[in-house]
């Protein structure tokens, strides 16, 4: 009878811990998406969307160009991104002789693990340096580079999931490996290597420090993609340690718009991942 | 007979596994010959070194001649590609393309390679799905999607499948052995129309599946081809005490 009431006692207290320690990682993320959605709404307008930040004593302005900006590096991102990822995994899953993949594995996954400013200054060294100049151009490759590790191992673990007879029933019809790869196996793991898409998009829209030094940011529009660009986290950065109010607003809104992009992602993203486990 | 398929000497080797030892033997044109053995007698490893299909398993070492129309496929400079497309391949489990229609399915075999011309892809689904006797089933629905068909249906589709790209040589791998008696049969019958046509080679558990459907019936053991005959006389009066044991159920 008591060892019940001591185990009961027992299971209440390990429940409670439990529960704590959900909280604990719960209460944070709450506390920040409360807050930055009451300061981001009292501060957003249809003008963030449509202007560019007004000079120092204005008040108004927006960070169209931040979000344009941010698009179009993360754009130019992917296209780099994506076919080496992606083509670099399919290699990994269906070609790759053991030790070289081994070699390749081991290396995207200390890439993966590089601090991202580290990222910057490789881009920095590799472009800005012969290039002269910041560039969008620069931002765009630091953020690739983010991008690749990430893109690489989780469309590799998807492809290995596509079942052997498939590529076999393939491979038996005269299909030769490189389209059996692409159009049998690749097209099979679609909906999970648009999960891992997803995610590294979702992971480059929120990098800061890659940038810093690459993209830089603007005040205005860029025209080339030779010239330094704006982007979102830059502009949150530099108008959050400004010592304007207006500025301040217009952080928080951009952190607001932020939020919800990489919010939309991740979901999107979940919703790529269960579609694929019905089948 | 004009023999279709000649094995010399074939050997294969997964890492230090002797998997098949010195096997030589003719598979004669328009016929079915059925290979059988207990599990792990090399029978699967031998049928899959005739289109090539070792080429993708790196530990796997494939020596001796394999000769299709008396030239050796492993010949240095062929095309393991090519002679997948002479030498098609019906899987143990039905495996139809689960994001492809059943129209698509059929004409896979060409989608696959880039090469569809409309009206000829038309007429080939629907000759192939005749031949398969799976044409009135499916007619009404052919986009719908291959995997709604039940487990013998996609079985046929398969065959359907392999024999659309007009193969000269159709290895089966225990085709039936998924599947219900009823769809059983239909394979059975179908696989004795289509040697009017090609040379089957089939591998099969089911010793009476071999003796209904076989010309020839090769009975293997630990990697060792024992003994190769016209069916009947094999399931009759073996040559070889081990076959006999064998067919009469004593082991295996």
């Amino acid at each position: 009878m008591r060892s019940v009431t001591l185990r009961k006692a027992n299971n209440l207290l390990m429940t409670a811990l439990m529960v704590a320690a959900t909280l604990s990682v719960l209460v944070p993320l709450a506390f920040i998406f409360v807050h930055i959605i009451k300061m981001g709404l009292s501060s957003i307008s249809l003008d963030f969307f449509t202007q560019i930040p007004k000079p120092t004593g204005e008040t108004g302005g927006g960070m169209a160009n931040g979000i344009v900006g941010s698009a179009v590096m993360i754009a130019m991102a992917s296209l780099l991104g994506l076919p080496i990822g992606i083509f670099g995994a399919i290699y990994l899953a269906e070609y790759g002789g053991s030790r070289i993949s081994s070699v390749i594995r081991f290396a995207a996954d200390v890439l993966s693990g590089i601090p991202s400013i580290i990222t910057g200054m490789v881009a920095y060294t590799l472009l800005v340096v012969p290039m002269k100049g910041f560039s969008a151009l620069a931002g765009s490759v630091a953020l690739a580079m983010i991008m690749i590790p990430i893109v690489l191992r989780t469309t590799e673990e998807q492809l290995k999931m596509v079942p052997g007879s498939l590529r076999e029933a393939s491979l038996a019809l005269g299909v030769p490996l490189w389209r059996t790869s692409l159009k049998v196996t690749l097209r099979s793991a679609m909906t999970g290597v648009m999960t891992g898409i997803l995610l590294a998009i979702a992971r480059v829209a929120g990098e800061t420090a890659p940038l810093l030094f690459t993209a830089l940011g603007n005040q205005f529009w860029s025209r080339k993609l030779t010239e330094p660009m704006a982007a979102m986290p830059l502009q949150i950065f530099s108008f959050a340690i400004s010592p304007y109010e207006d500025w301040h607003r217009l952080a928080w809104a951009g952190a607001l718009v932020l939020v919800t992009v990489m919010f939309s992602l991740s979901l999107a993203a979940r919703y790529f991942g269960r579609s694929r486990q019905k089948g | 007979m004009y023999t279709k398929v000649k094995l010399e000497n074939l050997n294969v080797h997964f890492g230090s596994n002797h998997a098949v030892r010195d096997v030589s033997i003719d598979f004669p044109e328009n016929s079915v010959t059925a290979i059988i053995g207990p599990s792990g007698c090399g029978k699967s490893t031998v049928l899959r070194s005739i289109n090539r299909m070792h080429d993708l398993a790196p530990a796997a070492r494939v020596t001796g001649k394999i000769l299709l129309d008396d030239s050796d496929i492993y010949d240095k400079g062929v095309d393991p590609v090519s002679i997948r497309r002479r030498v098609g391949m019906v899987f143990q489990k039905p495996n139809p393309f689960p994001a492809m229609s059943i129209y698509d399915n059929v004409i896979a075999g060409y989608k696959l390679n880039g090469r569809v011309n409309r009206a000829e892809a038309d007429e080939i689904v629907e000759s192939s799905l005749k031949r398969v006797a799976l044409w009135d089933e499916v007619k009404d629905r052919l986009k719908s999607n291959a995997m709604e068909l039940s487990g013998g249906q996609q079985q046929r589709l398969c065959i359907a499948r392999t024999i659309a790209v007009k193969p000269e040589v159709i290895l089966m791998d225990e085709p039936a052995s998924a599947l219900d008696p009823l769809s059983t049969l239909k394979i059975e019958e179908l696989i004795e129309e289509l040697k009017e046509k090609y040379t089957i080679i089939i591998v099969t558990h089911n010793m009476q599946q071999a003796a209904r459907v076989s010309d020839i019936t090769a009975f293997f053991y630990l990697g060792e081809l024992i003994e190769c005959g016209e069916t009947r006389k094999i399931f009759t009066t073996p040559d070889q005490k081990q076959t006999e044991d064998y067919i009469t159920g004593r082991f295996g």
